[in-house]
């Protein structure tokens, strides 16, 4: 695929690099690329793909922009906030670079839609955000044979590799099983320290342009720790294992266990139930799971604080024959400790669903959000 | 005998935020898990299921080889080896 002037010209500084050239030059701008998820690391990986010229580059997101996405997904402007992520991010990409073509699929990846769309493109780039989808991915580049550029960040750390690179190891040969539901908390609940995905992404750039171009040493059968708070890089080898086959694509919610938050016996209360319950003076104590650095934020009045790596050694403190609501920020944490205080023997307790968010946005829109 | 347990940010607020241990215990990998959750409590359920078994979403690596490459829990520590602990991590979009 040739060149044109123009594209010479941008590409300048890759052209005088042996190891790219006008060949790889070409090659790039022959080559797809699908980023799945538009969020902490679409934004910066796009980027540098676009900038780089890769010629042709999907985008799979279903959500929107939103304020809180602000202190880290670099493709949104303030302006852009309530506006589809996936337009926005292909407008942007395309002022970048109008030499490449974006595809944009605004909706959610699923085991319908996986395979027959990874088999379009080339190489795979996962910024997605959750285990179900990280799954899903996985089997679904194992199944359309992909290499899959992975990176994931929590809160500090980031883990950066490429899957199932000429048959090299997949996700399911690092973790056979995901983390059970609600005990790890997602970055919504759990934080996210903001360049936390800029220097993950940028890796992930990196791999997916030496996977595209076949040069340099490609992270495969091995996992890159980074430490944000202590700038170190580390790496462990990951082997490849033939425990699990995957034939085809599950039910990944299932796999991960995402229904049973919502089917065990722990039992729901919504905002405006609990609104009743302190309008009709119900007697009743309202627990808030969250950590201290949460609550100075915002609180519902007459909360007692007990943080939910507390509350296991608080509860001999609390009388079981009370009636309990606990709440968190969102309902996963304080679906757990719902679990928890019924395994004790508490038997009036329930969960506030949706948390203090669902709170702040229907009954108390003062409240402060984050 | 002496051996370096490397803590990943995640887990740090179990542990008092320490970035790194040392623990002088002979045995298996079972057996220094155990002494380490046993001083710090909060890790156990990260690491340890209710059935005793070490978590299927952490892994653990003497010195950057994965044990389940060597003899799994039952691997034998020498003085001076490094256990990392690194638990499956999925943010990224929201």
């Amino acid at each position: 695929m040739s060149l044109s002037q123009s594209e010479l010209s941008r590409y300048s500084r890759h052209l005088i690099l042996p190891e790219v050239g006008k060949l790889g030059q070409e090659t790039l701008k022959a080559s797809s690329v699908l980023v799945v998820g538009a969020g902490g690391l679409g934004c910066p990986l796009l980027t540098y793909l676009a900038a780089a010229g890769v010629g042709t580059i999907g985008i799979i997101d279903f959500d929107v922009v939103d304020e809180s996405n602000l202190q880290r997904q670099v493709l949104y402007a303030t302006s852009d906030i309530g506006k589809s992520k996936v337009d926005v991010a292909k407008q942007k990409l395309l002022d970048l670079n109008p030499h490449i073509h974006v595809n944009t699929y605004q909706e959610p990846l699923t085991s319908d839609n996986a395979i027959e769309l990874f088999s379009q493109y080339d190489v795979i780039a996962d910024g997605t955000d959750n285990f179900a989808t990280r799954y899903l991915v996985n089997d679904a580049c194992v199944l359309a044979g992909k290499p899959n550029v992975y990176g994931s960040i929590f809160r500090f750390e980031g883990q950066i590799t490429v899957f199932n690179y000429q048959d090299g190891p997949n996700y399911r040969c690092l973790y056979q099983e995901p983390p059970p539901p609600g005990l790890v908390p997602s970055c919504a609940e759990g934080g996210v320290l903001g360049v936390l995905p800029g220097v993950v992404a940028t890796l992930q750039a990196n791999e997916v342009i030496k996977v595209l171009l076949n040069i340099g040493n490609i992270a495969s059968g091995r996992l890159i720790l980074f430490d944000a708070l202590q700038l170190s890089f580390r790496e462990v080898s990951i082997k490849k294992r033939n425990d699990y086959e995957i034939k085809e694509l599950i039910d990944y919610n299932q796999f991960c266990g995402v229904n049973e938050m919502t089917n065990n016996d722990v039992d729901d209360i919504t905002v405006f139930d609990l609104k009743e319950k302190f309008d009709k003076e119900d007697t009743f104590e309202l627990i808030d799971v969250r950590e201290p650095h949460e609550y100075d934020i915002c609180s519902i009045e007459s909360a007692v604080l007990i943080p939910m790596g507390d509350l296991e050694d608080s509860l001999e403190s609390l009388d079981k024959s009370k009636s309990y609501v606990v709440h968190c920020k969102s309902g996963g944490r304080s679906a757990r400790a719902v679990a928890m205080m019924k395994e004790y023997g508490f038997q009036n307790v329930v969960n506030l669903a949706g948390g203090i968010l669902s709170w702040a946005d229907n009954i108390d829109t003062a409240l402060n959000k984050y | 005998m002496a051996i370096k347990i490397l803590i990943p940010t995640p887990l740090r607020p179990s542990v008092n935020q320490q970035t790194e241990l040392m623990v002088d215990v002979d045995g298996d990998v079972n057996t220094i898990i155990g002494s380490l959750v046993e001083s710090y409590p909060k890790l156990k359920v990260y690491l340890v299921d209710d059935s005793g078994t070490l978590r299927k979403f952490v892994n653990f690596y003497i010195n950057d080889t994965d044990i389940r490459d060597l003899d799994g829990e039952k691997t034998v520590l020498s003085d001076g080896d490094c256990i990392s602990i690194v638990p499956a991590i999925a943010g990224g979009a929201v």
